[in-house]
C-alpha cells in the first residue's frame, strides 16, 4: 500500500519534476538565489508572460501562493503569472521579495525582455541596449528574437546585437565571426569600432578582418564628421547670410554705410516677441504659427523704419559715405536706447514653436531642426530678394537707378522714391533676419551690434553690389569658421577669420566677385 | 588752424591743468575753492581722451583716413603701461607672488610669459608704449595703403581689427587678465599712485604731453609734408599722378597718430586705475571720431575741445540721466553730420573764408 502510494506520488510528481527543469518561473517561489536564476532564465526564455512577470517582480506586485503558483496583482484582480489567466489562488499569498543581486538581474533581464515588446521602437531600443552589453549569455534569446522578428529595421538592430554578443562569446566558428565583423562594419559607428578594437585572442583571420573593419569605420566616421562640420558651417553661414542680405542691398547696391543695420535686425527680433505676445493674448490656438506670422510683420516694421530713416536722415548725406557712417551709428545708439527704455535691458523670451525644436539623426549626422529651418529660410529670403531685383518693376527701377541715376531720372523714374524703397527693402530683409535670429540668439537691445561687423565683412568679402557674392561669402565664412573651431576654439577661430578677412581685403580690395566696369572707379 | 586758436588752446590746457592741480594740492580740503582729487583724475582722463582725439584728427582731418579702430592703439599703449604697473605691485598682490600678477596665480600659471619679460623696467615699458601701437599701425597701414584700400573699406577693416583685438584680449589664455584686464595698481616709478600729489602730477603730465602732441601735429600738417597730405586727402589719384606716393605719406601719418594714441592710453591707465578689453570695443573708436567731428574735423584744436565737451556731457548724463545719454550721444552724431559739418570751430569761424574743406567724396556706385 505504501509502495503504491509512493509510486502514485512519483507519478504525480514526475511531470512536475520534468516541468521544473523547463519551467523558468519555478525558482520565483524559492530563495533569493533561486529567484535570481529564475529571472535570468525568464530573460532568455522567450515566454510571452516573462516580461509582465519580471515587471511585476520589480514593482513588488508578484505574489506566491502556498501551492507554488505565482500571481500578479493589478488593483483587485489577480493574474496567474504562468498562464496570464485571472483567477483566485488558494491560501495566503506571500510577496516575492528581492535583494540587490536580484534587482541587478531584473535590470539586465528587462532590457532583454523588451526585445519581444509589441512596439517596434521599443524592440530597437532593447536591441541597442543588448548591443552595448554584448553578453554571450543573451545569444539564445537573440536567436529566438531573430527568428520571430519581421520588421526589417528591428531585425537589423537585433542582428547587430547578435553579432556583438557572438564576437564577445569568442567560441563561434571563424566564418560566423567574420560575418559578425561584417555586420559591425556596416553599422559603422564608434561603438562598433570600439567593440572591434577590443577583441582579443582571435584567430589571425578574424583579427585581420577586425582591424580592416576598424579602419573602414574610421574612414566613414571622418566623412560623417566632415559632413557634420559642413552642416554646422552652413548653419552659421546662413545666419551670416541673413544678417548680411539686407546690407547687401543698402550697402552693396546703394552704397549707404548703414551702421544701424544691426538695429533693424534687432527690431525684427522684437517684432517677433510682440507678435508672440499678441498671439498668446488673443489667439492661443495659433501659437505654433507665431514665427511664420512674425516674418511679414518684421518686414513691414523694419522696412517702414528704414524708409523713415532714408527720408529723414540718409538722403541728406548721399555722396558723403563717412558722414553717413557716423550719422547712422548715432541712429543705432538712439534705437538701442529706445528699445531698452521700452522693453527693458534684459533679454526677452521668444519661444521656439514645437515644430522647430528637436533633431533628426541621419546616418552619422545630427540635424537640429531650428538650424535646418534657418538654412531653408535664408535660402528662401535670398531667392525672394533676387527675384524681386530681377523680375519686378521695382527691381528693374532699382537696378536702373544704381547703374545710372541721371539716365534713370530722365526716363521718368522718381529716383528719390526708389532710393527710399530700396533702403526700405534692405531694412525689411534685415527685419526678417531678426525673426530667424530671435530663435537662436538672445533678444536684447544689443542683439544687432553683434552682427554688424560680421555683416559688413561678409558683404565686403563677397564683393559689393553682388548678391551672389554675398551668398558665397557668407557660406564660405561660416564653413571656414566652423572648421577652425575644433582646432583653435570658438573665439580664436573668429579672430583668425577676421584676420584672414583683413588680409584678404588687402589683396583684393573689391572682394571675391568685384563688379567690373566704370561703376567701380566712380 | 590759426596760430591764435592753438595758443589759446595750449594756454587753456596747460593753465587749466596747473590750476586744478594747485587747487587740489594747496587749498585745504574744507575750502570752497578746493578741487577734489576725483575731479583732478576726471580731467586727466579727459585730456588723455583728447590725445586720442588729436591722433584721430591727424589721420581723419588731414589724410582722409577714417580709422574706426584708433581706440585699439590707445588701448595697446594702455596695456603696455598697465603691464608695467602690474609688475610694480610685486608682493602686495592678493596672492603675494613677487613675480606673477594675481590673475596669473589665479589661473595657475607657473612662470611669466615671454611677452611680459622686461615690463618691470620703466624704460622698457615706455619704449613699448611707443613701439607696440606704432608697429601694429606700421604693419596694418603698410598692407592697407599699399593695396589702396580707402574710404569706407578702410573704415570697416580698421573696425574689424579692433574687434579682433577685443575678442583676443577677452581670452584668459592671452595672458592679459582676460575679462577683468589689469587693475589694482599700487605705484608708478616708485611713487604711490593713490597719493593726491601723484594724481596732480599725472594731470599736469597729461596736459604737457597733449600740448607736445598738438605742437608736433601742427608742425607736421603745416610743413611741406602736410600740404601733400592734404592733397592726398582731397584728391588721392591726382596727387599720385603728380608723382607723389600717397601710401608713404599716409603710412607715416598713420603710424605717428597710432603712437600718439598709445601715449594717450599710457597716461589714461594710471589715472583711471584699470585697463580692460572693453577699451578695444569698436564703439569706443567711433566715439573718438565723434569727438573730433563735434570740435571740428581738421583743426586739431577742435579735437581737444570736442573730446572734453562730449566727455563732460557723458559724465553729466551718465550720472544724472543715464537713460538719456545714448539718446544725447546719438543726437550729437546725427546733428553734427547733418547741420554742423564743420563742428563747433567751423560754426565759430563761419565768417572766415577758409572754412574747413569737406572732402568732396564721390558718390559711390554711380
Amino acid at each position: 500500500m505504501n509502495l503504491i502510494r509512493v509510486l502514485l506520488l512519483m507519478f504525480a510528481l514526475c511531470p512536475f519534476a520534468a516541468q521544473a527543469q523547463d519551467d523558468p518561473f519555478a525558482g520565483l517561489a524559492g530563495n533569493y538565489e533561486a529567484i535570481r536564476h529564475a529571472v535570468e532564465a525568464l530573460a532568455v526564455s522567450g515566454n510571452p508572460n516573462a516580461a509582465a512577470t519580471v515587471a511585476a517582480l520589480q514593482a513588488g506586485t508578484l505574489f506566491a501562493a502556498p501551492d507554488q503558483s505565482l500571481w500578479i496583482r493589478q488593483g483587485d484582480t489577480l493574474t496567474n503569472a504562468r498562464t496570464g489567466v485571472t483567477g483566485t489562488p488558494e491560501g495566503d499569498l506571500r510577496r516575492v521579495r528581492v535583494n540587490n543581486a536580484v534587482r541587478r538581474a531584473i535590470e539586465e533581464a528587462t532590457g532583454a525582455l523588451t526585445l519581444f515588446a509589441p512596439v517596434p521602437a521599443k524592440r530597437i531600443k532593447a536591441a541597442a541596449d543588448l548591443f552595448a552589453q554584448h553578453d554571450a549569455a543573451m545569444l539564445p534569446m537573440l536567436e529566438r528574437a531573430l527568428a520571430k522578428e519581421t520588421d526589417p529595421a528591428v531585425r537589423g538592430a537585433i542582428e547587430q546585437a547578435y553579432a556583438a554578443a557572438l564576437l564577445a562569446a569568442g567560441v563561434a566558428p571563424v566564418t560566423d565571426r567574420l560575418a559578425a565583423i561584417d555586420v559591425l562594419r556596416r553599422r559603422g559607428d564608434l561603438d562598433a569600432s570600439n567593440l572591434l578594437a577590443s577583441l582579443t585572442n582571435q584567430p589571425p583571420q578574424v583579427a585581420a578582418a577586425a582591424a580592416r573593419a576598424v579602419a573602414a569605420i574610421a574612414r566613414v566616421q571622418r566623412l560623417w564628421a566632415l559632413a557634420q562640420g559642413v552642416f554646422y558651417g552652413l548653419s552659421l553661414g546662413s545666419v551670416l547670410l541673413l544678417a548680411a542680405a539686407g546690407l547687401a542691398i543698402t550697402f552693396g547696391v546703394m552704397g549707404v554705410i548703414n551702421m544701424a543695420h544691426g538695429e533693424m535686425v534687432m527690431l525684427g527680433a522684437y517684432t517677433t516677441f510682440l507678435v508672440q505676445q499678441a498671439i498668446g493674448a488673443y489667439a492661443p490656438a495659433l501659437a505654433g504659427a507665431g514665427v511664420v506670422l512674425a516674418v511679414p510683420a518684421a518686414f513691414v516694421v523694419a522696412g517702414a523704419v528704414g524708409i523713415a530713416v532714408e527720408r529723414l536722415l540718409i538722403r541728406f548725406l548721399y555722396g558723403r559715405p563717412l558722414e553717413t557712417l557716423l550719422a547712422t551709428w548715432g541712429l543705432s545708439l538712439a534705437l538701442q536706447q529706445a528699445v531698452r527704455s521700452i522693453f527693458g535691458a534684459s533679454n526677452r523670451d521668444v519661444t521656439s514653436p514645437g515644430w522647430m525644436s528637436g533633431a533628426a539623426q541621419w546616418g552619422g549626422l545630427t540635424i537640429t531642426f531650428n538650424r535646418l529651418y534657418i538654412i531653408v529660410f535664408a535660402a528662401l529670403v535670398v531667392a525672394a530678394l533676387m527675384a524681386v531685383l530681377r523680375f519686378t518693376p521695382l527691381g528693374l527701377r532699382m537696378r536702373a537707378v544704381t547703374q545710372n541715376r541721371r539716365m534713370a531720372a530722365a526716363m521718368g523714374i522718381r529716383t528719390p522714391w526708389i532710393d527710399a524703397l530700396t533702403f526700405g527693402l534692405g531694412s525689411g530683409v534685415a527685419g526678417m533676419a531678426g525673426v530667424a535670429l530671435s530663435q537662436i540668439d538672445n533678444v536684447s537691445p544689443n542683439l544687432g551690434q553683434g552682427y554688424i561687423i560680421d555683416s559688413f565683412m561678409v558683404v565686403v568679402f563677397g564683393g559689393v553690389g553682388n548678391l551672389w557674392g554675398t551668398l558665397v561669402s557668407a557660406l564660405t565664412l561660416g564653413i571656414v569658421n566652423k572648421f577652425l573651431e575644433p582646432v583653435a576654439g570658438a573665439v580664436l577661430a573668429k579672430i583668425f577669420v577676421l584676420v584672414l578677412l583683413i588680409l584678404f581685403i588687402q589683396r583684393k580690395p573689391r572682394g571675391l566677385f568685384p563688379l567690373k566696369g566704370r561703376a567701380v572707379e566712380a | 588752424m590759426s596760430r591764435a586758436s592753438l595758443t589759446l588752446c595750449l594756454t587753456m590746457v596747460l593753465g587749466g591743468a596747473a590750476l586744478l592741480a594747485l587747487l587740489n594740492l594747496v587749498v585745504p580740503a574744507g575750502s570752497a575753492l578746493h578741487v577734489p582729487t576725483y575731479t583732478v583724475s576726471l580731467f586727466g582722463k579727459y585730456l588723455s581722451y583728447a590725445m586720442l582725439a588729436v591722433a584721430v584728427d591727424l589721420v581723419w582731418g588731414f589724410a582722409g583716413i577714417l580709422s574706426l579702430g584708433h581706440a585699439a592703439f590707445f588701448a595697446l599703449g594702455g596695456y603696455a603701461m598697465g603691464m608695467y604697473l602690474m609688475r610694480q605691485i610685486g608682493t602686495r598682490g592678493v596672492y603675494g607672488n613677487a613675480i606673477l600678477p594675481d590673475f596669473m596665480v589665479f589661473l595657475n600659471w607657473k612662470s611669466l610669459p615671454w611677452y611680459w619679460q622686461g615690463f618691470d623696467h620703466p624704460a622698457f615699458a615706455i619704449v613699448m608704449v611707443l613701439v607696440v601701437p606704432g608697429l601694429l599701425a606700421l604693419v596694418f597701414g603698410w598692407l592697407a595703403f599699399r593695396s589702396r584700400v580707402t574710404g569706407v573699406y578702410l573704415s570697416i577693416i580698421t573696425q574689424a581689427l579692433t574687434y579682433a583685438l577685443l575678442l583676443a584680449f577677452f581670452r584668459n589664455d592671452m595672458g592679459f587678465g582676460g575679462n577683468n584686464g589689469l587693475t589694482d595698481f599700487k605705484d608708478m616709478f616708485g611713487i604711490p599712485l593713490h597719493a593726491d600729489a601723484t594724481r596732480d602730477g599725472l594731470l599736469v603730465a597729461t596736459a604737457i604731453f597733449l600740448a607736445l602732441e598738438l605742437l608736433i601735429a601742427r608742425y607736421v600738417v603745416t610743413s611741406r609734408f602736410g600740404k601733400v597730405l592734404i592733397a592726398v586727402r582731397d584728391a588721392e589719384s591726382r596727387t599720385r599722378f603728380l608723382g607723389y606716393r600717397p601710401e608713404a605719406y599716409k603710412l607715416f601719418v598713420f603710424v605717428l597718430s597710432a603712437v600718439m594714441a598709445g601715449v594717450g592710453g599710457a597716461l589714461y591707465v594710471p589715472q583711471v586705475g584699470i585697463i580692460n578689453p572693453s577699451e578695444f570695443s569698436p564703439a569706443n573708436s567711433i566715439e573718438a571720431v565723434i569727438w573730433v567731428a563735434v570740435g571740428g574735423r581738421g583743426t586739431l584744436v577742435g579735437a581737444v575741445l570736442g573730446a572734453v565737451l562730449v566727455n563732460l556731457g557723458k559724465t553729466f548724463f551718465t550720472g544724472a540721466l543715464p537713460e538719456l545719454w545714448l539718446f544725447a550721444l546719438g543726437a550729437v552724431f546725427i546733428m553734427v553730420t547733418l547741420v554742423l559739418p564743420g563742428g563747433l570751430l567751423g560754426l565759430a569761424r563761419r565768417r572766415a573764408p577758409r572754412a574747413v574743406p569737406a572732402a568732396p567724396a564721390p558718390e559711390p556706385a554711380e
